[in-house]
């Protein structure tokens, strides 16, 4: 909202002129994207809307599995859903992509094919605590093996401790180790606390480069709410008013029903506005809430509710 | 592609108008003695909704007559702790009825029922359960130790809260031990019909409120009556002015709450998304229909351009349409005389060379309506500037310092509220000590609590409602313990 500065005054990569850049950033009055988060909740999405609004809540999710217990047949099962997430009705349509980690990119990519993207989390995921060389590592490792994006975390760590710098640098490196994959940046704002972090957050990583930003590992509560992607939205709604380039955003973990599916949709509708609703723009990242929609989709069909034995598990 | 919310309107089914409503007056609805009638119409779409009696002088008598007689007999001597109980129980019938309230209310003034379900409705119920609190611990309240109630109280009350307004005239009234007669504005009188319902369904002895309905004659009659009080009036300044004169010399104790021209002022280190918020909540609220609306935008000239033009991107997402609609943000003007008047002041504005902006959204047909709209480039000589629009209109002003906001907000005939925006802590409490308004929030606006004293300076009014402070006005105390009442 705020007309962010222009293109001219955005700071070159020197640790002074970043951090004079980050806290010149307007702040965020918590109380204030409180309220502003519960007035939008109370958006009453109903009928024709409501299926709309299903239909691209699939077509946004990027269907999780992050387990140590992860198998290939785990993520097999998980794949073929992700395809055909409703296998009595074709009109479903297939979730964004997959999101793994990155030593079975390749058993997902055997299943999917080019049909859906697969992400990997690379860089230490998920608390980033390791040397550069590892994290640019592991990502390439990534890209190699078919992940055609890339969650990477930031280091936590430096940014609390004001080395904004080191943080922007480590996403200069996974971008470019990255080559053609889009990069996701997870900020893991259950751990930056304030939401003036989560804006400056959001500025390191879209100035560094990032094609999407995302709110959490999964790994750490509180995980994506309402009142952190907010913020996120409002921040690359003015990184596009100040440079012209469109960032994503994604919302990942404790996104568990439908309805509040609806409600972050509502939310990018009123915050960035429609050119944000898209799967280009904008990704749930989630396992259970792909089954959620998929009852919410057979109830509003059938005009009953069925059960949790009408979808299927993986 | 573009996300079209569905039409999810609430349903008009909860609630149950009926054709004609008489007078409430000694627990009963009676007949007006003169039978003059009145028309209560739906703003959002003209229909009329019911036909209301009109109270002329023998039943402005009648009602005073009830409330003495109730009063005397048995308000009056009861113990607070059962005063409590009667207030306690309304709290809850009002919890209770919230839908159809909330209905009612939309259906009656125009306003949003998101405004009305969220707003109006849990605030009124937050009022008599607050006050319920108060009835039996009045000598800890600081107007020593058994203070006595005032007796019989005329209250006239606006169109733009209509259920909420009558809690905070009500409740207090009720809660020191004073009974009431209460007339509700002409344009919105059904919840206050509907509240009277719920005073026989409370078992509320006979005559502890008295509802009588009729225009500004019949409020002139019910504050002019020699049996009544105190009276308490909520509405314009001119009509305030006017009762003023009347009530002088009478010996009746007076509160008003009137106009207002509040300046929210925003620094540039404010929290700019939030402020943005608070500035459309401040002046698009119920229409802009609110006394201490956020009606003068004081913003510092470092950040007015990127102020305005993000102001103007959220105002392009309001949602202006059916009331009923839960979805909707900014809902109908409530008569065709206040809209020919927001009209009248908008077309100063252009002609005084400030520059107009309105929201890009398609009118209704039928019913009264006004696009939220933004004036920039305005200065302090301007009449928008200067006279309360009562509307969904915002004017915009500049300054430079610290110093020149203060003066800037300060220079108006008003002083009932105030907002301040910045990340600058001392800066709040700075202002705050300068502003010359009752009320001044920081970081936010029209936020309201019945714990919370509420009233103006200058020609905004005198008296507060709400909190310790509010009790003062119902209580028969000398002036020196009236706590923290105003100018």
């Amino acid at each position: 909202m705020t007309t962010p500065p222009l293109e001219l005054s955005l700071p070159d990569a020197s640790p002074g002129s970043l951090r004079r850049f980050l806290h010149g950033l307007p702040g965020v009055d918590e109380v204030g994207a409180n309220a502003r988060v519960a007035s939008l909740g109370t958006r009453s999405i109903k009928n024709d809307a409501k299926a709309w609004a299903i239909d691209l809540a699939i077509r946004m999710v990027d269907l999780t599995t992050l387990e140590g217990m992860d198998t290939r047949g785990k993520v097999r099962a998980m794949c073929a859903k992700a395809l055909r997430p409703d296998p009595t009705d074709a009109t479903v349509p297939s979730v964004a992509a997959v999101c793994v980690y990155g030593d079975l990119v390749a058993t997902a990519r055997e299943v999917v094919g080019d049909r859906i993207h697969v992400a990997a989390v690379a860089t230490a995921f998920p608390s980033g605590r390791s040397s550069l060389d590892v994290k640019l590592m592991d990502t390439r490792d990534a890209v190699a093996a078919g992940a055609d994006e890339i969650d990477m975390v930031i280091d936590r760590g430096a940014f609390l401790s004001g080395d904004l710098a080191l943080v922007h640098d480590e996403i200069v490196a996974v971008k470019e180790a990255c080559g053609t994959a889009h990069l996701k940046v997870i900020l893991e704002t259950g751990e930056l606390r304030t939401l003036d972090n989560v804006r400056r957050a959001s500025w390191l990583a879209m100035l560094a480069g990032a094609d999407f930003i995302k709110t959490s590992t999964g790994k750490v509560t509180p995980a994506a709410t309402p009142p952190v992607t907010l913020v996120m939205l409002e921040a690359v709604r003015d990184f596009e008013r100040a440079t012209g380039r469109r960032i994503g955003v994604k919302a990942a973990g404790g996104i568990r029903t439908s309805k509040d599916a609806i409600k972050y949709l509502v939310l990018v509708n009123e915050t960035v506005g429609d050119e944000w609703l898209t799967p280009d723009l904008f990704r749930f990242g989630a396992s259970t809430l792909l089954n959620d929609l998929l009852l919410q989709r057979q109830r509003m069909a059938s005009g009953h509710y069925s059960g949790p034995d009408y979808v299927t598990i993986d | 592609m573009s996300f079209e919310y569905a039409p999810a309107p609430e349903s008009r089914s909860v609630v149950d108008i009926a054709s004609s409503y008489g007078l409430f007056i000694g627990g009963e609805f009676v007949e007006a003695s003169g039978g003059g009638t009145f028309k209560t119409v739906n703003p959002a779409t003209e229909e009329v909704l019911a036909e209301i009696s009109e109270a002329g002088a023998d039943d402005v008598d009648r009602a005073v007559r009830a409330a003495r007689a109730a009063y005397e007999d048995v308000w009056g001597p009861m113990s607070g702790r059962d005063r409590a109980k009667y207030l306690f129980r309304i709290a809850r019938l009002v919890q209770e009825r919230s839908r159809e309230l909330a209905v009612l209310e939309t259906l009656d003034n125009g306003k949003p029922i998101r405004e009305s379900r969220d707003v109006d409705i849990p605030l009124v119920a937050a009022h008599f359960f607050y006050h319920a609190g108060w009835a039996d611990k009045l000598g800890h309240a600081g107007y020593g130790a058994d203070p006595r109630p005032l007796g019989v109280a005329a209250q006239v009350i606006p169109w733009n809260f209509p259920l909420l307004m009558l809690a905070w005239k009500i409740a207090p009234a009720l809660a020191c031990g004073n009974t009431v007669v209460l007339k509700p504005a002409e344009t919105t009188p059904l919840t206050a019909l509907a509240f009277a319902d719920i005073c026989r369904q409370a078992d509320l002895p006979p005559g502890v409120v008295n509802i009588i309905t009729g225009a500004g004659e019949t409020g002139r009659l019910l504050v002019e009556h020699p049996g009544v009080d105190k009276v308490a009036f909520t509405g314009s300044t001119e009509v305030g002015k006017a009762i003023m004169r009347q009530v002088a010399g009478s010996g009746k104790r007076l509160t008003l709450e009137l106009g207002g021209k509040a300046a929210n002022i925003v620094f540039e280190d404010a929290p700019l998304d939030q402020a943005i918020e608070g500035v459309v909540n401040g002046i698009f609220f119920n229409q802009g229909h609110v006394c201490c609306a956020g009606s003068r935008l004081l913003l510092q000239e470092s950040i007015a351009e990127e102020a305005v033009d993000a102001l103007k991107r959220r105002l392009g997402t309001l949602r202006l349409g059916d009331p009923l609609d839960k979805n909707t943000d900014i809902g109908a003007i409530n008569s065709a005389a206040q809209l020919a008047r927001i009209d009248e002041l908008v077309s100063s504005g252009e002609d005084e060379g400030a520059d107009r902006w309105s929201a890009p959204c398609t009118l209704p047909e039928r019913g009264w309506w006004f696009a939220p709209t933004v004036f920039t480039g305005v200065t302090q000589a301007h009449r928008i500037a200067r006279e309360e629009i009562f509307g969904p209109v915002l004017s915009v002003l500049t300054f430079r310092t610290p110093d020149e906001a203060v003066e800037k907000a300060n220079n108006t005939p008003y002083g009932l509220s105030a907002g301040v925006w910045t990340e600058k802590g001392s800066r709040i409490l700075w202002m705050a000590e300068r502003l010359r308004a009752g009320i001044v929030w920081a970081n936010t606006f029209n936020r309201f609590d019945p714990a919370s004293p509420f009233g103006g300076y200058k020609e905004s009014g005198f008296g507060r409602e709400g909190g310790i402070q509010g009790l003062g006005a119902y209580l028969a105390v000398d002036d020196a313990h009236d706590v923290g009442a105003g100018r």
